[in-house]
């Protein structure tokens, strides 16, 4: 008896020497370069620092990172690999491969974290608050029936806000630390995470505006009202989720702040315009250097502030003189 | 105004926040394949920072090979570039590059596609950096 093989149901195999869309390539080789593990920082060198937080404060640190957890974990389990059943190219799925594993990295890196710093029964204690919080369940609960969408593009809109948006509430609290100098090596690892979460959803971004080129304007207007409503309805959950975790110490309205910072850089990963005035995003300039230590230095010449600079007669280069 | 010459991947980030300054503009192709622009005025370089943490590969190798052309790199007057504050250290480093090789003031950093309020800085910026310029000149 002859079986016929439909075409479709074909396997390829990869083929890393024909590249359809540069950028998987080139996101590929950023991300491979960016690899890292937990176990290269010396987060045991936090064990005095962590010592000299109040015991309020030390909850707040554990609860936010098992907030983060779970993110990482839904990221690696659901969401990333919700993205390779919908990616167009061989080479977009292996990115999302990449994107699925190291978001393990990160949900492992917490528990280092834990077991480095922190004693048990309060890691205990933390993960039964993560079951339990309204507003942590429900941002979970947001992303995951968006991840059941049918529409791909609707899919990725919610990958992208969950990557550039809903982790910010959490990593303030470990630059925060880290701005009066306190575990300042956890503060090293979380600025690794944190790099990483730029490319994904920078990344996934892209994808989303290559998908969108092939509607018309009234489904690409229908995808961007669908975007612009739920980072709404996120952005309410997160308030009040950011209202519960740092109202105690009094940082509510800096972290908000950074929300909102953060919202407009997921909304320019999907392509779309800022939503918040710059007046609702001037974060707090420790936070700010905390994230990236030139941040403070000044890039605008513009202003009359920035440094002098003397022209001075161009030298001669090569592309060998450059730094690629 | 003076000439903007800029560089965007496919990503389009950074065409996006040129097209916003409606300022006359010259694109370096992202194929290189393609020719590069013939500019014969001086211009600002608008670019993006790519590269990770060792802070290798920050400018695009298509604008190094328009730069390395000895009358293109003696008309650039200044240098903006977009970044992510979430490369830390590595922010926007494009910029600093572009600023130290060819000697020229790195005038404003972006991150992604900007905001309105970059848009309108550097607006005004390029206005008044222009006007400085032709004084000085004369």
């Amino acid at each position: 008896m002859n079986i016929a093989i439909k075409p479709a149901s074909r396997v390829r195999a990869i083929n890393w020497n024909r590249i359809e869309d540069d950028k998987d390539l080139e996101v590929w080789n950023r991300l491979t370069g960016n690899f890292w593990l937990p176990e290269k920082v010396p987060l045991s060198n936090d064990i005095p620092s962590w010592a000299t937080l109040r015991p309020e404060e030390q909850q707040l640190t554990i609860r936010v990172f098992t907030g983060l957890t779970l993110l990482d974990t839904i990221q690696t389990s659901i969401g990333a690999p919700k993205l390779m059943e919908d990616a167009i190219t061989p080479h977009e799925e292996a990115v999302y491969s990449n994107i699925s594993f190291m978001e393990a990295v990160h949900a492992r890196s917490y528990s280092s974290i834990f077991s480095t710093l922190c004693s048990t029964p309060d890691v205990d204690d933390a993960y039964r608050w993560s079951e339990e919080n309204e507003h942590l369940q429900k941002k979970s609960a947001l992303i995951l029936e968006q991840y059941r969408n049918p529409d791909p593009l609707k899919r990725k809109i919610a990958s992208v806000f969950l990557e550039s948006f809903l982790f910010y509430s959490g990593f303030y609290l470990p630059m925060f630390w880290s701005s009066r100098a306190k575990l300042t090596n956890t503060a090293d690892m979380i600025r690794l995470i944190i790099r990483d979460e730029a490319v994904h959803g920078y990344y996934i971004g892209y994808k989303f505006q290559k998908g969108l080129e092939w509607l018309n304007a009234e489904k690409r207007q229908e995808i961007k009202d669908f975007a612009y409503e739920l980072l709404f309805e996120l952005y309410d959950n997160e308030a009040k989720y950011t209202e519960t975790l740092y109202d105690g110490v009094g940082l509510t309205e800096d972290v908000k702040k950074f929300l909102h910072y953060n919202a407009n850089k997921a909304l320019m990963n999907l392509g779309y315009e800022a939503l918040f005035p710059p007046e609702a995003c001037k974060v707090n300039p420790a936070i700010l250097s905390a994230l990236s230590p030139n941040a403070d230095e000044n890039h605008d010449f513009f202003s009359g502030s920035g440094s002098s600079y003397v022209i001075g007669k161009a030298v001669a280069t090569e592309d060998d003189d450059w730094d690629f | 105004m003076g000439l903007i010459v800029y560089y965007s991947s496919l990503s389009e980030n950074t065409h996006r926040f040129v097209a916003k300054l409606g300022l006359r503009v010259a694109r370096i192709p992202v194929s290189t394949g393609d020719a590069p622009p013939d500019v014969r005025e001086p211009f600002v370089l608008i670019l993006p920072t790519y590269c990770g943490d060792d802070g290798k590969g920050a400018v695009p190798k298509q604008v190094i090979r328009f730069l390395n052309d000895a009358d293109n790199r003696s008309l650039i007057r200044g240098v903006i570039a977009a970044g992510n504050s979430n490369f830390g250290e590595t922010f926007g480093l494009a910029g600093d590059v572009i600023s130290r090789k060819c000697q020229v003031p790195y005038l404003y950093r972006f991150e992604l596609l900007g905001t309105e309020e970059d848009v309108a800085n550097v607006i005004n910026g390029l206005e008044r950096f222009w006007t400085s310029q032709r004084s000085n000149a004369l």
